[in-house]
């Protein structure tokens, strides 16, 4: 117990879990090398870095899901050897995974209580499972009806559902894993409260996070990791974004959003969607002009992925128009003269503009209509996994790179690696499987893919979701250049900041609705929230 | 295998439907050992393959002459152009459990049809028959959004149930019909026509999984339906045309294998063979998942299980174990897919 690496901050009893010098490969590339540290009982320790820096790695490491090639793991001073996530259960350390494991079918209580529900000779014991998971619910303040399907539960409810499993399974130290990347503002908050309330109680967090306004509000310590190593574990208390960043970096970071570039004042209108209604969305109408990033704002479940879907015509549209610049819907770019002044107008404008051509089907007939769109989740919707990065690049465009139905190689060869370069995806090669790049590296494969269209159009809905700090510099730039070149964009995020340091106007949606539409200084973060939650006035 | 390296090391190509063997082989000599391991997974049923091969031709004498080896591709032809479209099924996500019904159904149709008109007619009409049961099954799981599996099952019986009515139970003969049996039994260099339209089948499918538009929208569909659908791939279609040509392609090999016979019965086919194409397939290293797999795979996969039941004659062994051993492999194969698919992510 001599050697400690790493200090540990006064205020906490002793040392939960201890790292030393711990080293992990997968096959051939190091994960982690030598890492050491030292978490405090009771304390939120947060894991930083980029992606591949080795933090998920670590995490999984401590909660047994993965063994240390070599080095030492010690809980309470004593050195433990994990086999499996159920012997660390079984020594009150549990892994709350970036991917929730919600058993789809079965209730609330029923997947808070999996595998140790109450039985009685063999049954499960319906009404102690309530009473039990009631009590528990009550005990973290959790308002979530133990009887609902646990499939259909948004995610942050689904994160609660998670905590509770853990905690029934008398969780001492509970290891989460970007548990906030995929919840709304309000969300994440009340995540937060939820996690600073089970450190109070005696847990120790620790938190893998890519946002670091969240780890330096909730986190006691913070290790930052590089490459696999560690590069130090400090307090969090006088640390700030830009020293976090630059340490995790290895290099000082310029302003995080690109210069807005301003939208001509004679900007053609791109895209103009009139009285829109679609599952999840009602009555929907918006411009967008070329070079123009609208960004769309919104509590989870307000409809903003679903306008989004209806736009490109992923979900079925039972009324409204999206139309597109041009006579005939597959024409080129600039066929005839776009629809010039008759555009923004006013909030009520025709039903089907002058000039325009209404985008109707599939995303089929979208992508035609010069339409693109990055999907919610690239996981599920968005990669072709176990194909090659070449396949999923020109997956859209097969036609173009094709003569009489037959892939021509070199062509396709060619214009991926064109426009790998351009979307700055690094590392491997065409033939690799779209599953090994890392998370930031598969979003910029999805834009390559959706920038190989020549679209005009680009609905990007989350395409910073859980990629590293690097890459989404990367994708903000790309943004920005894109608009350069007369695309209008549409992006919606859940991170408010991303929205305000990006978006030339923003609309915010609540409850399928634009809520407001907010441009210039009226854009704040306050105005956006107040919006979101419905706070201001409706304007009849 | 221990020599420096000349060149740098290269990030290897897909090399689907070319010439599998040499590349593979070639690959392994230049990969360091390391590497040997993925390598021998990704090239999978190519090794054991080449050593059953070598293995028989040591160990038999009759095993490598021209005679047997042609024998067994002749023999396979009707196997190998099933097997061959029901990968196009597998790859796209789907699966094809009516081809030994279908195969049935068709050559009791072109077989009868053989005794009263044109040949060329009958065998058309036969085939004709298999894509239509295809365009059923195909309708059922894209239009209705059955799950291929009980859809083709439920086929499968009343495809064999329609095969029993038109032949009202009895064994069809057409011996006298010499011009259906052209199809099958005419020599061309040496090597039955049966086998060279299977060579064309196989070759024809090759190109369209591995170098066509359809062929990337055939794996986009299998490896992620959503994603190929927001990508813009009409995903019910391909999945669609899979179907029609798995019908079309079992029709052939029932045709084929009557007019070797010149007679059909309905209980041709059926389950046994419906089984072994799909063994053929995923021994092959085709994932029954999709997304995954390539036509040159299954053509070793299904020699290989041939080679297995040759094997077995040739060297005198008790036939019961022949099933024992394919079942054997079969799991192992399975096995190998699902461990290298939890192993990759």
């Amino acid at each position: 117990m001599a050697r400690l690496t790493v200090p540990v901050s006064g205020h906490h009893q002793g040392v939960h879990a201890e790292l030393r010098d711990v080293s992990k490969s997968f096959g051939g590339t190091h994960a982690l090398e030598g890492v050491s540290l030292a978490i405090g009982h009771g304390s939120i320790h947060a894991l930083v870095g980029e992606n591949g820096a080795g933090k998920s790695t670590l995490g999984k490491i401590i909660s047994g899901v993965h063994s240390p090639d070599h080095g030492q793991l010690l809980l309470a001073g004593e050195p433990v050897r994990f086999r499996s996530p159920r012997d660390a259960i079984s020594r009150g350390v549990i892994l709350i995974a970036q991917e929730l494991a919600i058993v789809g079918s079965l209730t609330v209580a029923e997947n808070v209580f999996l595998g140790v529900e109450p039985r009685q000779a063999g049954f499960q014991n319906r009404r102690e499972l309530r009473r039990r998971y009631t009590e528990l619910a009550a005990s973290v303040g959790f308002e979530l009806d133990g009887d609902a399907n646990a499939g259909r539960l948004r995610t942050a409810d689904q994160q609660k559902v998670e905590i509770l499993r853990a905690l029934c399974r008398n969780a001492q130290l509970i290891v989460m894993d970007e548990p906030t990347a995929a919840l709304s503002r309000p969300d994440a908050e009340a995540l937060h409260v939820v996690i600073r309330r089970l450190a109070r109680s005696g847990t120790t967090v620790v938190l893998v996070s890519h946002f670091l306004g969240e780890v330096l509000e909730l986190a006691d310590e913070v290790t930052i990791l590089r490459d696999g190593r560690l590069v130090q574990t400090v307090p969090a208390a006088g640390q700030t974004e830009d020293s976090l960043l630059a340490a995790m970096l290895g290099r000082p970071l310029d302003a995080t959003f690109p210069p807005k570039r301003p939208v001509p004042a004679d900007a053609p209108v791109v895209l103009s969607v009139r009285g829109l209604t679609a599952p999840g969305v009602s009555d929907v109408s918006f411009d967008l002009r070329a070079g123009e990033i609208l960004g769309l704002a919104g509590l989870v479940g307000a409809g903003r992925t679903e306008l989004a879907r209806a736009v490109y015509q992923a979900n079925r549209v039972s009324a409204g128009t999206v139309s597109v610049p041009g006579p005939a819907a597959p024409g080129p770019a600039g066929a005839a003269g776009p629809a010039g002044p008759a555009g923004p107008a006013g909030p009520a404008g025709p039903a089907g503009p002058a000039g325009m051509t209404s985008v109707t089907g599939t995303p089929r007939t979208a992508i035609r209509a010069g339409l693109a769109m990055i999907p919610e989740s690239r996981k599920e919707q968005g990669l072709l996994p176990g194909r090659s990065v070449r396949e999923n690049v020109t997956l859209s465009s097969l036609a173009q790179l094709s003569r009489a139905g037959m892939v021509r190689p070199r062509p396709e060869r060619r214009a991926v690696r064109e426009m790998l370069a351009r979307v700055d995806v690094r590392g491997g090669g065409q033939a690799m499987a779209a599953s090994a790049l890392s998370g930031g590296n598969q979003q910029k494969l999805l834009f390559a893919r959706s920038l190989l269209r020549d679209p005009r159009v680009l609905v990007a809905d989350e395409p910073t979701r859980g990629v590293d700090v690097g890459a989404k510099r990367a994708i903000y730039e790309l943004l920005a250049s894109l608009t350069g070149n007369g695309l209008g964009v549409l992006l919606i995020s859940s991170d408010v900041e991303e929205i305000l340091g990006l978006a030339h106007r923003v609309l915010v949606m609540r409850t399928g609705r634009i809520a407001a539409e907010l441009s210039g200084d009226e854009a704040t973060e306050a105005a956006i929230l107040g919006a979101a939650f419905g706070a201001t006035e409706r304007g009849a | 295998m221990g020599q420096p390296q000349a060149a740098p090391p290269r990030a290897d190509k897909p090399d689907k439907g070319a010439f599998p063997g040499a590349s593979a082989i070639q690959a392994i000599l230049r990969e360091p050992r390391t590497e040997l391991l993925g390598r021998a997974r990704r090239g999978g049923i190519i090794f054991p393959f080449l050593v059953l091969f070598i293995v028989l031709s040591i160990s038999s004498g009759p095993f490598f002459t021209k005679t047997n080896l042609l024998d067994i591709l002749d023999q396979q032809a009707s196997t190998l152009i099933i097997a061959a479209a029901g990968t196009l099924v597998l790859v796209a996500g789907g699966i094809d459990l009516s081809v030994g019904a279908t195969y049935a159904l068709a050559s009791v149709v072109a077989t009868k049809l053989a005794l009263s008109v044109n040949p060329v007619l009958a065998i058309a009409a036969g085939v004709a028959v298999g894509l239509l049961v295809g365009l059923v099954n195909g309708v059922i799981v894209t239009f209705f959004r059955i799950n291929s599996l009980i859809a083709t099952l439920a086929m499968s019986f009343v495809v064999a149930g329609l095969a029993a009515l038109a032949t009202a139970g009895n064994l069809i003969i057409a011996y006298s019909a010499l011009g259906y049996a052209k199809l099958a039994r005419t020599s061309f260099l040496t090597v039955n026509t049966s086998t060279w339209t299977m060579l064309a089948v196989v070759i024809a499918l090759g190109v369209v999984l591995s170098r066509t538009i359809a062929g990337r929208y055939m794996y986009a569909a299998g490896s992620n339906a959503e994603a190929a659908r927001l990508a813009g791939v009409r995903v019910q279609q391909i999945r669609l045309i899979t179907f029609v040509i798995s019908g079309g392609a079992a029709a052939l090999g029932g045709i084929i294998d009557a007019s070797r016979v010149l007679s059909a019965q309905s209980s041709n086919g059926e389950t046994t063979l419906t089984f072994t194409v799909l063994a053929g397939i995923v021994v092959g290293g085709t994932s029954i998942l999709g997304g995954e797999g390539a036509i040159w795979r299954t053509v070793v996969g299904t020699l290989f299980i041939a080679l297995i039941g040759n094997g077995f004659v040739l060297l005198g062994l008790n036939p019961l174990y022949e099933q024992i051993t394919l079942g054997g492999i079969l799991l192992i194969a399975v096995g190998a897919d699902a461990w290298s698919r939890l192993r990759t992510t």
